[in-house]
């Protein structure tokens, strides 16, 4: 296993590039250093001489690409492609546009984010799993019918209205946690709560339909029906023998998504005041940061890439029949 | 049942916790004596010598001192001393060397000398860069990065330190303004003015080629001519000629103090690399230091205990002691002993938490418009019944800006001061129904501008004698927009009889250079595209992104665009500027986005731009200014659009309130009543235990037919 595992992350190295080169390509068709350096200045009083201050102070004096008046390697190297880019592959993000530094920025920031989309996470599956085995459970019955319009009608209801109309219902009009805030220690519970929860039971149509059907296939299979001639209770066939042989799908969807709870939730730190690293994503991208979208997308690459190999491990432990080689 | 206990022992401990389940600041802070407040968008810079935005002089402005303030309650805005004995008066000197009159003409005067003199016993905050030893050297001045291991704030330092303001912190701070890795917004601004300064660039660049990276240089090493030390406590500031608009500029966190041992201490290796830094912990002599920044989420300013004691002042303008604004007269500052800041970047939370008396004051977002005030019978703006019954109070101001859409003078078709380009503006001038825009697009939130000058500036000039006689009338009173029919006159005269040109019969087509052009913008534009039709004009929209919009203003590759601006300081010459030929975007980069150019007016600029609104020669000015005015207001550069009214709100137990565009070192007068609050937070946010009752009821109900389904399923025979 070892030897995939690396061989995997030897194909990652192509690929983060790859990224690393577009997200650098698109920012600087859209922007060019010359409005970075107006975007940082300000609008009042932005003289060309503080312009090109700024850009030679940052590194964006250079040509993006090629430097055809460099010699040798100079050619490459004394690029702003060149000198962004290299130091993020040794980890070091270096500093935002505002001048601070990016990496302090993020490890400050993933504690709120996590606290968030870790419980979102862990409950979520939870609660989405058991509700698409009891609609298994009853699969044909009234209760499966209504229980998957009710999954088809939440998944057809924005995040938004969920994000806003749990704010109206449960801390404006019954007034029981805060709106939005952080704060942490003890009291941190009552900021969490809300958005926890909104996340969860907005999650719950979609992922609970998609489960149901995973099980409904799997229930008419031949050694659900030896296990039920065995005569076990239509629980422990569930949840023993259903649910442990659906895994495979379920991971694929669910592992990969665990590193990116890192990343945040860009809708739900927005409206919740959480000081994440969704909410540090977007003011980036606002603020035309390109340092802190590039480090962003850079992180998220890895992470994505580290879900799928996780993936791929995981396969192993539901399924010993797969073996890597 | 167990899940029964459950819920009732949730409630209980609901219940137990108090009765503002819902209050988002810590338990401890109850009931202190603390303001509570909102910031939308995160302070890029704290550091004085770059820091110019709305976001970030909310908090610097009351953390550094400049020499000068604006009188808190005088209307017009006055300067007064701050950490200044007096406010400068300068003084004139010709290119020999010698005195002259303050009536000099400014063609005669070679420098201008502003001398300031610091009332003594002013100190900073306590800070670890003054922290010293015993034999007076400073503790923290050979800092690495091994020793600053553990350190991640300022407050993680064992020892702090305070010493007295002096004159060379003072001096320090300006030199900074052209430091090579420090961007100051006013850099050329200044350079132009300060004696020696640009060349101070110059030097400074250099020498910071022969530095590390993170090197400190240590500007004490370099002479700037036009600011120099005359004692401890005095300088003295040189410009070229004569400026009486630096007065105002005196007054701004860009001459604010730094010490050299703070720039020292903040330059030492590795604490960039932590954030500290200036921009990130200010240090000021001000009421207020920063003790929390976390401008992702809570920044806080607590009462400096070094602060050097102010009083409320006692006088201010008429009305102000009817609205309770001189009780607190003579009474020592500040009040308040905090201040916590939250971000907020929705304005439904922000809104929702001002209601339920989180936060102490509010502005008033469109979502939440129609929920905090009316219109009254005579157009006059009210409070809502739901507003009033929580003792909401509504402060509004007309602000010291303009919203405008240029016409580019260098355009063959609108551009230029031909008869008939100037018809064409006019025309458009007219059609363009600003009341109307005002009243549907931004709740009457605004007034129909007349000029580039705001009310509140000197020059305005309300009432009949204010009005723009190209697109109003005075009629019983008022002002009254032309009849479309004069638009179309002039229209025809300028060569465009019903927008068809009058000699190939080409139709008349315009294009509007704007921002954004999402769904908000789209009915904005649908109506303003419905008043260029007025004129059988057909305008067709150019929307993009801003860099894009900027780019084309600066290339002059516009034909109409929208465009704004707010005043840095009190004065026309702050306005007048935007149209003065030497500010052209294309012909020089400056501020001139329209390319407008007219002798005339420029003459009429330059005699103004350089006299005092006060003394004797103010009403020279005054009548200078008007005939400028009217030369604007013929040639039409502009549509003068509006100008903005703020509307915020405010809760009862939040007192000394005063709508203040231009000094923003306010938080030092206000005042609350913390029982009044408290009082009001109880009442107002009492928790609705109910539904969680009935939550779990629902539950038990959808739970308990799946429970006995399943028993009666696995009880049942197999069919």
């Amino acid at each position: 296993m070892l030897a995939y595992i690396v061989r995997r992350l030897f194909y990652a190295l192509p690929i983060l590039l790859g990224v690393n080169l577009l997200t650098f390509a698109l920012f600087f068709v859209v922007n060019t250093p010359d409005d970075m350096a107006r975007m940082q200045l300000g609008v009042k009083r932005v003289t060309p001489e503080a312009i090109a201050k700024w850009k030679a102070d940052r590194g964006y004096d250079k040509p993006l690409f090629v430097n055809a008046a460099a010699s040798g390697s100079g050619v490459l190297t004394e690029t702003i492609f060149f000198g962004k880019s290299a130091r993020m592959f040794a980890g070091d993000f270096g500093r935002a546009e505002d001048g601070r530094d990016i990496a302090r920025e993020i490890a400050s920031r993933m504690g709120p984010s996590l606290a968030i989309a870790l419980p979102n996470f862990a409950i979520g599956l939870l609660v989405t799993v058991s509700f698409a085995l009891l609609l298994t459970f009853f699969r044909a019955t009234y209760l499966d019918f209504w229980g998957v319009v009710l999954c088809v009608a939440m998944m057809s209801i924005s995040t938004l209205f969920y994000i806003i109309g749990g704010q109206y219902l449960v801390s404006k009009v019954w007034r029981l946690v805060p709106i939005s805030g952080y704060g942490g220690g003890v009291e941190a519970w009552k900021f969490v709560i809300l958005p926890v929860a909104i996340g969860v039971v907005a999650g719950i149509g979609s992922s609970a339909r998609w489960y149901r059907t995973i099980f409904i296939e799997e229930i008419g299979k031949d050694y659900v029906r030896t296990a039920r001639a065995k005569g076990l209770a239509e629980a422990a066939v569930l949840f023993r023998h259903v649910l442990r042989n659906a895994m495979i799908p379920i991971l694929t969807g669910v592992v990969v998504v665990i590193p990116l709870l890192f990343m945040g939730s860009l809708l739900s730190e927005s409206f919740f005041g959480i000081p994440g690293l969704g909410s540090y994503t977007i003011d980036a991208i606002k603020a035309q940061d390109f340092a802190v979208v590039r480090a962003m997308v850079f992180i998220g690459s890895v992470l994505y890439i580290a879900g799928l190999i996780l993936t791929d491990i995981s396969y192993t432990f539901v399924d010993p029949r797969i073996r890597f080689h | 049942m167990p899940f029964l206990r459950l819920v009732f022992l949730s409630l209980l401990l609901l219940t137990a916790c108090g009765s503002e389940q819902n209050d988002p600041y810590p338990l401890g802070e109850r009931g202190g004596n603390i303001l509570y407040a909102a910031f939308t968008e995160r302070p890029k810079h704290l550091d004085p010598v770059q820091s110019y935005s709305e976001d970030e002089i909310a908090f610097t402005a009351q953390i550094y001192e400049p020499p000068l303030q604006y009188h808190y309650l005088r209307r017009p805005y006055a300067l007064v001393p701050a950490t200044g004995e007096t406010v400068p008066v300068a003084r004139y000197y010709d290119a020999q060397g010698r005195e002259l009159p303050a009536d000099a003409p400014a063609a005669s005067i070679a420098s201008s000398v502003y001398e300031i003199r610091l009332r003594p016993g002013i100190r900073y905050q306590p800070h670890p860069a003054f922290a010293v030893d015993d034999a007076g050297h400073p503790w923290y001045d050979r800092l690495d990065r091994e020793q600053l291991r553990g350190i991640d704030k300022v407050a993680d330092f064992a020892k702090t330190g305070s010493r007295e303001l002096l004159a060379d912190d003072y001096i320090y701070q300006i030199k900074r303004l052209a430091h090579p890795r420090l961007h100051s917004p006013i850099f050329s601004l200044m350079a132009e003015r300060i004696v020696g300064l640009r060349e101070l660039g110059a030097t400074l660049r250099t020498a910071a080629k022969t530095l590390p990276a993170d090197g400190w240089l240590d500007l004490d090493r370099f002479q700037l001519p036009g600011v120099t030390r005359v004692d401890s406590h005095t300088y003295r500031i040189v410009l070229h000629g004569k400026y009486p608009q630096f007065a105002y500029w005196l007054a701004m966190p860009f001459f604010a103090p730094v010490p050299r041992e703070v720039d020292r201490f903040y330059s030492q290796p590795g604490m960039a690399e932590k954030n500290l830094t200036l921009d990130w912990y200010p240090v000021g002599t001000g009421p207020f230091m920063l003790t929390e920044n976390n401008p992702n989420s809570r920044m806080v300013l607590e009462r400096n205990p070094n602060f050097h004691g102010e009083s409320y002042p006692c006088d201010g303008e008429a009305g102000d002691r009817a609205a309770g604004l001189l009780d607190d007269c003579g009474k020592a500052l500040p009040f308040i002993d905090k201040a916590v800041y939250s971000r907020e970047k929705e304005s439904i939370p922000y809104w929702n938490k001002f209601l339920q008396g989180y936060y102490d004051a509010s502005g008033i977002s469109s979502d939440s418009y129609d929920q905090a005030v009316r219109l009254g019978v005579g157009g006059d703006v009210q409070l809502t019944d739901e507003m009033r019954e929580k003792g909401i109070r509504l402060l509004t101001s007309v602000r010291p800006s303009i919203f405008y859409q240029g016409f580019n003078m260098l355009d063959p078709v609108v551009g230029g001061l031909s008869e008939s380009a100037t018809k064409l503006r006019q025309a458009v001038s007219i059609a363009i129904d600003q009341e109307e825009f005002i009243s549907i697009f931004m709740n009457g939130r605004g007034i129909a501008a007349n000029s580039p000058l705001p009310p509140g500036i000197f020059g305005f000039v309300d009432g009949e004698a204010g009005i723009n006689p190209v697109v109003y009338d005075w009629v019983d009173g008022q002002a009254r927009r032309k009849p479309i029919e004069v638009a179309k006159k002039l229209l025809a005269e300028a060569g465009w009889p019903n927008g068809r040109n009058a000699r190939s019969g080409e139709p008349l087509v315009l294009y509007l250079d704007t921002t954004g052009g999402g769904m908000g913008d789209k009915s904005r534009l649908d109506w303003l595209t419905r008043q260029f039709a007025k004129l059988d004009i057909q305008l067709v929209v150019r929307s993009t992104d801003y860099n894009r919009f900027q780019n084309k203003v600066r290339k002059g590759a516009v034909q109409l665009f929208y465009m704004g601006w707010n005043a840095d300081y009190p004065d026309p010459e702050n306005f007048l500027f935007l149209l003065a030929g030497s500010e052209g975007k294309v012909a020089t980069g400056g501020e001139n986005g329209a390319n407008y150019v007219n002798p005339e007016f420029d003459r009429l600029f330059e005699q103004m731009k350089n006299m005092e609104s006060s003394g004797p020669r103010g009403a020279e000015r005054l009548a200078i200014i008007r005939q400028a005015v009217a030369v604007l207001q013929r040639d039409a550069p502009w549509i003068y659009g509006f100008h903005p009214k703020n509307y915020t709100l405010g809760h009862v137990w939040l007192h000394n309130r005063k709508p203040t565009d231009m000094g923003n070192n306010t938080l030092k007068y206000q005042r609350i009543d913390v029982a009044a609050r408290q009082e009001s937070r109880q009442a107002w946010n009492r928790p609705v235990l109910w539904p969680l009752a009935a939550m779990a009821a629902g539950l038990l109900l959808l739970v308990l037919p799946a429970a006995v389904g399943y028993r009666r399923r696995e009880r049942g025979t197999a069919r």
